[in-house]
């Protein structure tokens, strides 16, 4: 199962939280690994556990049982190599936009000096369309300046991983396809490996190159389909036969364990009653 | 207002410019021509014996009075005084105590009790004891101050920490942050507001506090002009004296809010 240039490994990792109703387990017996370079989208229902396995390989939290590996030792708290996008988007606010995007050159982590901060800071403000804010709020700033104020500021402290948290959800349509082809081409410049979690099939298509279908809580791996579209990825992607094809075979995967985890809450709701 | 102002808008007022002046004077002077209808309303009313309610002229002319013969400005100037001292001793010991309290729940909930104990006590029921520690000098009352400020900010202080959104800490964590870095360029930012706010409530609490902290043996200021009208009972110089503490109260409350608009123009308003 292990593969060669391996980067993360999930091996039989559960994870128990203890709450004030008892314990709820919120991943059973989960193993997956991912590639360099690779993108990967988890999919499955709200509240399945797909945020706590981003949060294990973030470093934010431990397996219960298990190991969350990355280039095969444990992973135990967060890392400037591996950068993270919430869909709260988590611009600071106190800061302006250029003092976001130089926070991480900051740190003494990832010290560089003045004059290379200015340039990484110059580069990834024009790279983000964010030239006429550099000095602003970010409140001020729109849901999708914010995002990608956000990804600007992972991006300059150079991490080798990305891991997104639903990070266009709270985007109106148009800016969530925009947002997508931004972060493409921002891909096709730079590599990272990146994990994604996502309720969209069609972002998760349109974005990775493998999918993990989530089961409902507790989460397992469904499904994992391989993406078979090449890089780069324009926009007639979207409209292709075989995208919509495929995009109809996840689907179907994906809302089956949607049902299933609506009628496991119907369930607790009628037996909570009762 | 500047660049808002030069736009010609549509408005119900249709004498533009000098109409938004007016609607302003009009806006600031409104609450206050209010309390005084209100005012006169009462003491015509019959409902009390107009005897008892000075009109505010007389006030007025008692607030000259005691202008002009120097000793008001020393009773504001002590009572000011003393509120500062509490309010900036006060505050300084609840930001520390009352971030640690929002900053770690378990603290929280073993003071908690403590702190809701303490802070319902009126400060002046504590007046006797005061004395009986701390003489009835200057410091006497400067702790009551200081008791009623900490109390109310330290409340303040913890309920604002103990929202702080865990979201910014991992944002810095993921970017390489060391606990030392993520408190002080994340964590102290967040809790800048939170402390402002704190001084803004102790302010008011002590304002508040100020005549019982003033019935220790005060000599001066205000709450001490209070009382010795009170004890002749000069009620238009009583007036004059509440409406003093009020009036020092709002113009210290107003400055320390565009203060804090100042130091945190980041913020998201709704105003």
């Amino acid at each position: 199962m292990t593969q060669r240039n391996e980067r993360i490994r999930f091996e039989n990792v559960s994870k128990v939280f203890d709450t004030d109703d008892g314990s709820i387990q919120v991943a059973e017996d989960v193993s997956f690994g991912v590639a360099d370079g690779e993108f990967v989208s988890l999919v499955g229902p709200s509240g399945c556990g797909k945020t706590t396995m981003l949060n294990m390989v973030a470093g934010f939290t431990q397996p219960t049982t298990g190991t969350v590996e990355l280039d095969g030792a444990p992973i135990d708290g967060p890392g400037s190599e591996r950068g993270m996008m919430f869909q709260d988007y988590g611009v600071f606010p106190w800061l302006s936009v250029e003092d976001n995007i130089a926070f991480g050159l900051r740190l003494r982590a990832n010290r560089v000096s003045d004059a290379e901060r200015r340039r990484i800071v110059d580069h990834f403000i024009e790279l983000m369309g964010l030239s006429e804010f550099r000095r602003a709020y970010p409140k001020t700033l729109s849901g999708g300046m914010r995002q990608r104020l956000a990804l600007a500021r992972s991006y300059a402290v150079n991490p080798e991983f990305l891991l997104m948290d639903e990070p266009f959800g709270a985007l109106d349509a148009q800016t969530r396809t925009a947002m997508q082809d931004l972060l493409l081409s921002v891909m096709g410049e730079v590599r990272k490996t990146v994990m994604l979690i996502t309720h969209s099939v069609e972002e998760a298509l349109y974005l990775s190159s493998r999918i993990l279908v989530i089961s409902a809580r507790p989460s397992r791996i469904r499904r994992v389909i391989e993406v078979p579209f090449g890089f780069p990825r324009t926009a007639e992607l979207r409209d292709s036969a075989a995208f919509a094809d495929l995009r109809s075979e996840v689907r179907e995967h994906v809302m089956r364990e949607y049902a299933a985890q609506e009628s496991q809450a119907r369930h607790q709701q009628t037996t909570g009653q009762a | 207002m500047g660049a808002e102002s030069s736009t010609p808008r549509p408005s119900s007022w249709p004498l533009g410019r000098s109409g938004a002046i007016v609607r302003r004077i009009a806006h600031f002077l409104g609450p206050w021509a209010l309390i005084l209808a209100l005012w006169y309303g009462v003491r015509y009313s019959g409902f009390f014996e107009a005897s008892l309610i000075p009109s505010p002229v007389q006030v007025a002319s008692r607030l000259w009075e005691m202008l002009i013969g120097g000793q008001l400005a020393l009773d504001m100037y002590m009572s000011t005084q003393r509120v500062f001292l509490g309010v900036v001793l006060g505050t300084a010991c609840a930001v520390p105590v009352g971030f640690l309290l929002g900053w770690y729940k378990g603290l929280r909930s073993f003071m908690d009790p403590l702190i809701n104990f303490f802070r319902a006590l009126p400060p002046i029921a504590l007046i006797p004891l005061v004395i009986v520690y701390f003489g009835i000098g200057e410091s006497a009352k400067v702790i009551i101050l200081f008791y009623a400020a900490f109390f109310a900010s330290v409340i303040v202080m913890y309920e604002g920490i103990s929202q702080i959104s865990p979201l910014y800490i991992r944002v810095a964590q993921t970017l390489g942050a060391s606990d030392a870095e993520i408190f002080r360029k994340v964590i102290i930012p967040l809790a800048i507001p939170h402390a402002l706010t704190a001084l803004r409530v102790a302010l008011g609490v002590a304002w508040a506090t100020l005549v019982a902290a003033e019935l220790v043996a005060a000599q001066q200021g205000l709450g001490a002009v209070i009382q010795d009208a009170s004890a002749y009972f000069q009620l238009d110089t009583i007036y004059m004296g509440i409406i003093c503490i009020g009036f020092i109260a709002l113009a210290m409350d107003v400055a320390l809010r565009r203060l804090t608009r100042r130091a945190l123009v980041w913020q998201e308003r709704n105003d």
